[in-house]
């Protein structure tokens, strides 16, 4: 297992300080603390959250310039998570980067805990924002990164997690279009694909497609990738970084529920968390994958 | 009577009448000399929410949002948090009329300091009719947690209460009104968050009113001293936190109170000095205000008189609730 001890003085170090393999690892780490959590806590969201730890990963122990042990740095990107239903996957990942004990996610949910159902900043040091009513991040983030602009900080990133059906939310264009209009470079949004949202396929909710000319349409630059593929988010955002005239849109297609056979691509698990019976068998099989989550493509 | 804050006599025709935005524009510019910090952004509405004066001075500092009310305060909940200090204007029919979720979930329970300024609030919009006279913005902001709200009863006092928000480390609304004012208070007159202000002293009835109904209850005082009775007006700009103890002081002299205010009786000054009196003392009282409808289109003074909003509905209200103080 990977030694999480190592001190972390710049945090510049972190930066391929992990394999793909690790992170892979990590990944899978991750999704085990998420099944452990929801099951604890009786009720939450399970298929986002699973779906987005590769992402997690890739953002927490790879992308991000931030030190965990000094969640305030002045200097530290900026990462929002704007469907703030899927945040254990971000108190997991910040767990397994040192920014609580790991013993802390069992109180997910809990009357007194600093993991709240849905994140509040003022709750936990490292979120960022306040969230769970969805569409209103990427406006904050524009308006953190038009402040960054406004003082000539070009080297901190802002980085967005939306999930597809958000983007229903009328909110969410006013803030692509105010992004594209202002030209906020420094602004890269990580949109999860899953294709599901509670009341079913977001095709058959409201359609999305051609969500690709939508964000292109609105002044962006969108890179399409597999999200469950670490080394694919890694690049991406690397290229994201790349682009300094326009606003990036990551779409990462994503499984629902990934990694838990039961799960995947089943929209009834986007609200439910597993009962004790299903969370042994999450759990069995997890760990029966020893990390090995991979892309579809491979 | 005592008169020691407000110079002018409340009689004359030829009161100085200034719109309450004007005092907001030009505090908002000084803000903006005193305090790097300070961002304004505007949704569409950058002259007439009087923030052209800012933008012409910090072009870099001023951000033209579009006709987008939730993304207005939300982007300045970013600005907030990247550690600016942001007004955000527009009309208040619009925000916080349409943005209400926005405020309570990325500005109020976020706790970041942003400035929300409501203009053209009140019926006294006139023409533009129901849809944009906002009567509802203190009753929506003051039930959020955290929040400050705050009503200036003139020009002078707006430009006050623009400075002293820059201070201020809380989430802040500002309600404006469109027509000209007449201006009650001087550049000497004290301003606090929090401190409502006595105006007139008096021990037979309290009237206690913000924004520009307060111009309105000093003249209703003027007439009802000409009827023998003797009001104390209580300006309160600020709604939330309201001002209990000088509040208090005088209900419990008076036993009689008189609310005004152009908005909804409903949740606004009238229901938090409700609120006050019933968890606190005993007062007969009687609220000036929109009493659960809508308004219309019509001249802002047509309105006022039609709607019961003026000096003499104060006054008569008062006399009514002397009434019932002498039969309980």
């Amino acid at each position: 297992m990977l030694n999480l001890k190592v001190r972390l003085t710049l945090t510049k170090d972190m930066l391929h300080k992990y394999s793909i393999d690790q992170l892979q690892m990590i990944a899978n780490d991750i999704r085990e603390d998420i099944i452990k959590m929801l099951e604890h806590a009786g009720s939450g969201h399970s298929a986002g959250p699973l779906g987005l730890a590769d992402i997690f990963t890739a953002l927490y122990f790879d992308v991000l310039n931030h030190d965990p042990k000094n969640p305030d740095w002045p200097d530290r990107d900026i990462l929002i998570l704007s469907n703030g239903h899927c945040v254990p996957v971000r108190y997991a990942a910040m767990a397994r980067a040192g920014y609580l004990d790991r013993e802390e996610l069992m109180t997910l949910r809990q009357l007194g805990s600093r993991l709240q159902g849905h994140p509040e900043r003022q709750r936990l040091p490292g979120l960022e924002t306040t969230s769970g009513p969805l569409g209103s991040g990427l406006s904050q983030a524009c308006g953190i990164a038009l402040a960054h602009k406004m003082d000539h900080v070009l080297h901190r990133w802002v980085y967005v997690i939306m999930g597809d059906g958000e983007t229903d939310e009328g909110n969410v264009w006013e803030a692509a279009m105010f992004a594209g209009s202002k030209h906020l470079g420094q602004l890269i949004t990580i949109i999860d694909r899953n294709n599901i949202q509670i009341d079913g396929p977001t095709e058959t909710v409201l359609a999305l497609e051609d969500y690709k000319a939508k964000w292109e349409a609105f002044g962006w630059h969108v890179i399409e990738i597999d999200g469950n593929n670490i080394e694919e988010v890694i690049d991406a955002c690397a290229m994201a970084k790349a682009i300094v005239e326009k606003p990036v849109t990551i779409l990462a297609h994503t499984i629902p529920g990934k990694g838990v056979e039961f799960m995947e691509y089943d929209f009834h698990w986007h609200g439910s968390p597993p009962n004790h019976e299903q969370a042994l068998t999450a759990l069995k099989q997890l760990r029966t994958l020893g990390g090995k989550i991979k892309s579809e493509h491979e | 009577m005592n008169n020691a804050y407000h110079i002018i006599d409340v009689g004359r025709d030829s009161i100085e009448k200034v719109p309450i935005r004007d005092g907001f524009g030009k505090g908002l510019k000084r803000a903006g000399e005193l305090d790097a910090r300070v961002v304004a952004a505007c949704a569409d509405l950058t002259e007439s929410t009087r923030m052209q004066a800012f933008a012409e001075a910090f072009p870099d500092r001023f951000i033209e949002i579009g006709i987008a009310e939730q993304n207005l305060v939300t982007i300045g909940s970013g600005l907030a948090a990247a550690g600016k200090i942001p007004f955000v204007s527009s009309y208040a029919a619009f925000s916080p009329g349409r943005n209400w979720e926005q405020i309570r979930t990325t500005i109020c329970l976020n706790n970041q300091p942003v400035k929300i300024v409501g203009s053209h609030a009140g019926i006294s919009v006139g023409p533009d009719g129901a849809t944009h006279q906002m009567l509802e913005d203190l009753a929506l902001m003051r039930v959020l947690p955290n929040m400050v709200v705050i009503a200036p009863c003139d020009s002078i006092e707006a430009e006050k209460a623009t400075l002293a928000m820059v201070g201020d480390t809380r989430p802040n609304y500002l309600r404006l009104a469109r027509e000209a004012t007449p201006v009650i208070t001087t550049p000497d007159t004290p301003f606090n968050i929090g401190s409502a202000l006595v105006l007139e002293s008096g021990a037979d009835v309290t009237l206690i009113a913000t924004g520009t109904m307060t111009y309105h209850a000093l003249v209703a005082a003027d007439n009802l001293y000409k009827d023998g009775i003797e009001a104390e007006v209580i300006h309160v700009a600020t709604i939330k936190p309201l001002d209990e103890v000088t509040l208090l002081k005088s209900i419990n002299k008076t036993k009689a109170v008189v609310t005004a205010e152009e908005g909804q009786i409903i949740g606004g000054l009238g229901g938090a000095v409700a609120e006050l009196i019933s968890e606190n003392t005993f007062a007969v009282m009687r609220r000036i205000g929109m009493r659960d409808r809508f308004g219309e289109s019509g001249a802002p003074d047509q309105l006022l008189a039609h709607f019961g909003l003026d000096a003499e509905h104060i006054r008569l209200s008062a006399h009514e609730v002397l009434a019932k103080k002498g039969s309980n």
